[in-house]
């Protein structure tokens, strides 16, 4: 492998990507709104129980609805402090997985499907790579800056979780294992479903914006996993999601081996 | 030019379906020569490229790129060898240098000399003091320079240039003229596809012409011209008032078929330089009043419809 060649595409396709404001902005503020907004509204849960009119028994009777592994993880605290368990742990923890996808699915429709649309890719695919190296660049370069916003979302997530529910929790609570299993083996697959399917699709369109509508249905099945786990269909154990790291991998696995299939020189020069 | 065979294809065929995209081409390029390669649209001349490159997988027969093999040694050949698409397929959202810095780096330029390269060709193509602006914010002449910077890069044995020229404005186009001729003066190899006939004959040792992806022709635009158009022509500048009696009288000595009118001349097909003193001999006794007798040769554009049999006119 030639990783001076393979570190230039990457080099070339995250520059690209930096020079598109369109295609920047929502890579900034869905991360956001996850890694901040959200755990900083835990902050509001002492006012909301205080709320003249609200019912605590409500939330009890709630929780009593969630599966038992999860009433167990709630057993011990009171009612404000279960919500935010419940809420910053739990509920929002595949809505976690909804960043990495994102920002590998917009980057691989940039770079595979994006560089047809702008007529780049026939100078690239007359430079002395291989077509191995090339896919592998192309997939480390939406692969890496995914992660990069995943884990240093976990860290940001972390700190603001820990700091707005401190006055109700009055310790650091998170992460638990769960949330490391998600991160560091969920999240990279995850990561890997988003680009694969956009390497599969860009194949196929001759754009960017065609790709990213077709490829977002990947989102569908993450927001089953928060729709589940919000109603307390499912309980995200650390059981659960060492599995579901598993089954991902294992389609990023046969993705992948399509989409290398797929990206052959002969096929996609034909295709400019 | 040397004798060294630096391209060469046995039967190279490549079909799409049921077209033949090329059609068992046979040919040699060698080292240091200009050769065009000639077509209309669609003619099979990038398909040409990319098999040449490694890029594309021929249907039947092989070709050898300075002794290898394009679809086995593609990676070390397209090191060799350095290639302007049709479209300058330059990364707008990019700076210039940007641009150079990273095909460098995929050209395995050595490292510590980069930034010395890039700035070496910036200036050669007169790019430098924009070098650090968008591409998008580039004129097509300044993009189709930079293409070329980044084609001649890594320094090539062999470029291939795809309508080098097509759409830039005289000054980008002599420029380009001048950068192939300094190419083939430093030794390389410059496989040009163009349907610009006047460009072909004023920079190519040999051409190739290439109809629906046959070769139909092959030589230096003079041995072509000699194969393909019976005879000079002649072109006769005469006063306004003698111009009706120097009509008929080249009608009567050559047939009416042989006279036609270019811009303020006259022009005899098929003659050739040996009859001009007779000729002036005759007109001066009509009392025509000569200004100028030029012997025309054959040009590559006449080939070129002589080739297709003035069927279709180039672009």
């Amino acid at each position: 492998m030639n990783r001076r060649a393979i570190s230039a595409v990457i080099r070339k396709d995250l520059k690209v990507v930096l020079g598109s404001k369109g295609i920047l902005m929502p890579l900034i503020i869905v991360p956001v709104v996850i890694f901040v907004a959200l755990p900083a509204l835990a902050s509001l849960a002492p006012g909301v129980v205080n709320i003249p009119g609200a019912n605590l028994s409500d939330i009890g009777s709630f929780i009593a609805r969630m599966p038992a592994g999860l009433q167990a993880q709630l057993a011990g605290y009171d009612e404000v402090q279960q919500i935010i368990i419940l809420m910053l742990v739990y509920v929002l923890a595949p809505m976690y997985l909804i960043v990495p996808l994102m920002v590998a699915s917009v980057i691989a429709a940039d770079s595979f499907a994006g560089e047809k649309e702008r007529k780049t890719l026939e100078a690239l695919l007359y430079t002395p790579t291989s077509d191995q190296e090339l896919f592998f660049a192309k997939v480390l370069s939406a692969w890496l800056p995914a992660m990069g916003v995943a884990l240093g979302g976990f860290v940001l997530y972390a700190i603001v979780a820990n700091l707005a529910a401190w006055p109700v929790m009055g310790r650091i609570f998170f992460p638990n294992l769960m949330w490391i299993l998600l991160v560091i083996w969920v999240a990279p697959a995850v990561a890997g479903l988003g680009l694969g399917t956009m390497v599969l699709v860009s194949s196929r369109v001759s754009g960017f914006q065609e790709a990213y509508q077709l490829g977002g249905a990947i989102v569908i099945p993450i927001v089953v996993l928060v729709i589940g786990q919000a109603t307390g269909v499912m309980y995200f154990s650390a059981g659960l999601v060492a599995l579901l790291g598993l089954v991902i991998w294992a389609v990023d696995a046969v993705i992948l081996w399509f989409g290398i299939k797929v990206f052959q020189r002969g096929e996609l020069i034909v295709r400019i | 030019m040397t004798n060294r065979t630096v391209i060469l294809t046995r039967e190279l065929t490549r079909r799409f379906g049921d077209t033949l995209a090329v059609d068992h081409l046979s040919l040699q390029v060698y080292s240091g020569e200009v050769f065009g390669f000639l077509g209309h649209n669609g003619a099979g001349k990038t398909t040409t490229v990319r098999l040449l490159n490694g890029v594309l997988e021929p249907t039947e027969g092989a070709a050898e790129v300075l002794d290898l093999s394009p679809q086995s040694d593609g990676p070390a050949l397209r090191r060799r060898t350095g290639v302007l698409t049709e479209t300058p397929s330059l990364d707008e959202r990019l700076t210039g240098r940007d641009n150079l810095s990273i095909y460098a780096d995929l050209y395995g330029v050595p490292e510590e000399s980069v930034s010395k390269r890039v700035a070496k060709y910036l200036d050669l193509f007169e790019l430098t003091e924009r070098a650090d602006d968008k591409v998008g914010e580039y004129s097509r002449g300044m993009k189709q320079r930079l293409a070329l910077a980044r084609a001649l890069l890594h320094e090539p044995e062999i470029i291939f240039l795809d309508e080098p020229t097509s759409g830039l404005d005289p000054v980008t186009t002599r420029q380009v003229h001048r950068m192939i001729h300094q190419m083939s003066e430093e030794g390389r190899t410059v496989f040009l596809c163009t349907h610009n006939l006047i460009e072909a004959q004023s920079l190519c040792d040999r051409v190739a012409v290439l109809e629906k992806g046959r070769l139909i022709a092959l030589g230096t635009p003079a041995d072509l011209a000699r194969k393909m158009v019976h005879g000079q022509r002649l072109r006769l500048e005469v006063a306004p008032e003698s111009r009706d009696a120097a009509v008929s009288t080249l009608q009567s000595g050559f047939g009416a078929d042989k006279i036609s009118q270019e811009n303020d001349g006259l022009i005899l097909q098929g003659a050739d330089r040996e009859i001009i003193p007779d000729l002036i001999a005759g007109l001066v006794a009509a009392g025509v009043r000569i200004y100028e007798v030029t012997p025309q040769e054959p040009s590559l554009e006449d080939v070129y419809f002589a080739l297709h049999g003035r069927r279709e006119v180039p672009a």
